[in-house]
């Protein structure tokens, strides 16, 4: 296990400069992840054009690996719909956790394969993923809400 | 007693440091959070499992009555490690937080009133904070919490003031586990004692790297777990004064801590017993036992003055280093250094230090308020223990030295 696997310059670039980083003001849905074990904190919001995200940012603080994650994160899913993003997820998921998982059509998230030989910090990784989740089940609730008011 | 510190000799002792980690010679700081076994508590704990053990105060087969005298012969050893009055002061249980948890479901319940108070410190880990939550919770008292000063030490005006005619109870830590600030436990107890209130000392970071002694402290109950004191995990000891103890009711039911049981009701046994609910941690005990036979032919005082030198280097060398914060400069401090380094989040130089073989805390330490006052989300934390070098330290210095070259 190299710490260069792990800190790769992608996952270093994006740390220090997070892409999509703030809140949108209004987005359809906000959601809160949380990592109590490390503390990490981090707010996704996003704005939805039917089942498309099309807009999203995130903010917070937490490890290099979970902020270049995340940054990493909004801008692979940026412009595509739901289905496609839960695929992603997948995807990531499992590059995240499996030795032998495929990183095609990954892109850039492809930069996180590295943490995979570093357990204790798979948590860091995917908790923007837990997060957009978290954002899209709010804007259903949202949008049952607002259904159901009327 | 040996005159001279030797600590190659006591690393010679610990198995466990005889390693490398990632290609580098393992440099164990994380003394905090857990302490490493001298193979003497490995061999007494193999020893009573080979040939000692079976259940205790039960039966009247010879391993029965070898493993009772063993488990007692450990709180007779603990009772003088800390200089408590009596064995029947010396209640064993899972660890400090069980200890604590115990004064608080026990004494907490039987005896606060809405709106007394309990007054803790701003410093303290979860341990001493979420039971008296649940006490207060339970019975309508009120938590208070006596402030520090910026280099981590206690306010003490600010914590006298705090200190009223609804003051049931002081409960603060005896070494902070974050700032390392050893606070003036003596005089906090005086100033409690003074006006009739009862106090609590979470000792789980005092009680291997100095000399403890709960009579002259002066405390009503002292916390502490065995894993911090180089002994088994599993097994903590909760000190109460005999009157105390002796009032308070039982907080678990089971075998062992009753006198008489009917199918209507039940009488309790004599202390400790009477905390003592179902079969204990026999081994464990037996092993810390060990522990503190070691601590003390090392000499607490020795093992203080060693870890005080380490501290005091770790703090210079670290201090010289561009973005590095140190969390914590009370004028007494035990072995621990929390700080943060400017660009670099605590995990990853926590990766990166495990990396070159140095093992330390990142993260909230589980003291979340503490860390709120802080504005941190996280720290990293080097703590020493008898057996840490100065060349450990400067291993540390060099790996923080890396990690801001990886990110900065």
């Amino acid at each position: 296990m190299e710490l260069n696997e792990l800190y790769r310059e992608v996952i270093l670039d994006h740390n220090r400069h997070p892409r999509n980083f703030g809140r949108l003001d209004p987005a359809d849905a906000l959601a809160n992840g949380h990592n109590p074990l490390c503390g990490d904190k981090l707010t996704v919001t996003l704005n939805l054009q039917g089942d498309v995200i099309s807009d999203l940012k995130f903010d917070g603080n937490g490890c290099a690996i979970s902020v270049a994650s995340a940054s990493l994160m909004t801008e692979a899913v940026k412009g595509r719909d739901r289905s496609s993003v839960s695929a992603m997820f997948d995807k990531v998921h499992a590059l995240l956790t499996q030795a032998d998982a495929p990183s095609t059509d990954l892109g850039k998230l492809a930069a996180l394969s590295g943490v995979r030989e570093f357990p204790a910090r798979v948590k860091c990784a995917s908790l923007c993923w837990h997060t957009l989740n978290a954002a899209l089940a709010n804007a259903d609730a949202a949008d049952a809400a607002a259904v159901s008011t009327e | 007693m040996n005159p001279v510190y030797d600590v190659q000799r006591i690393r010679a002792d610990f198995p466990i440091l005889q390693q490398q980690i990632n290609g580098r010679p393992l440099a164990y700081l994380d003394n905090g959070a857990s302490t490493q076994r001298p193979q003497a508590v490995l061999d007494a704990v193999n020893y009573y499992e080979t040939h000692l053990h079976s259940n205790v105060h039960r039966g009247v087969h010879t391993l029965s009555q070898l493993a009772t005298d063993a488990f007692e012969a450990a709180r007779e050893r603990v009772r003088r490690y800390i200089n408590a009055a009596s064995t029947h002061e010396i209640v064993f249980v899972r660890g400090t937080t069980e200890a604590i948890n115990l004064v608080a479901q026990s004494w907490g319940r039987s005896t606060l009133q809405p709106g007394d108070e309990i007054v803790i410190s701003a410093l303290e880990h979860h341990a001493n904070i979420v039971p008296w939550q649940m006490a207060c919770a339970a019975t309508g008292a009120q938590l208070r919490v006596a402030p520090i000063d910026d280099d981590g030490s206690l306010n003490f005006e600010q914590y006298l003031a705090l200190l009223g005619p609804r003051t049931k109870l002081v409960a603060m830590t005896h070494v902070s586990n974050v700032m390392g600030t050893v606070l003036p436990v003596q005089q906090i107890v005086a100033a409690a004692r003074e006006r009739g209130i009862l106090t609590l000392l979470d000792g789980a970071q005092a009680v291997a790297h100095e000399p403890v002694d709960v009579r002259a402290i002066d405390c009503d109950f002292y916390a502490f777990s065995s894993h911090k004191l180089y002994g088994p995990t599993g097994l903590g000891v909760l000190y109460g004064r005999e009157a105390l103890l002796q009032a308070m009711p039982p907080w678990q039911g089971g075998g062992d801590m009753i006198r008489t049981v009917s199918y209507q009701s039940s009488t309790w046994n004599d202390l400790p017993y009477k905390f003592e609910a179902g079969t204990p941690h026999i081994s464990g005990a037996v092993g810390l036992a060990a522990a503190m036979d070691y601590l003390e032919a090392l000499g607490l005082p020795q093992v203080a003055a060693h870890e005080a030198a380490l501290l005091a280097q770790a703090t210079a060398a670290l201090s010289d280093i561009d973005g590095i914060q140190i969390q914590g400069s009370a004028a007494h401090k035990g072995g621990i250094v929390s700080f943060t380094l400017a660009g670099v989040h605590p995990h990853d130089l926590g990766t990166i230090l495990d990396h070159e073989g140095v093992a330390i805390r990142a993260g909230h330490h589980c003291a979340m308020p503490l860390m709120d006052l802080l504005g941190l989300p996280a720290t990293a934390r080097a703590s020493f223990g008898c057996y840490n070098t100065a060349a450990e330290v400067d291993q540390l210095v060099r790996a923080v030295v890396r990690a801001r070259e990886v990110f900065c």
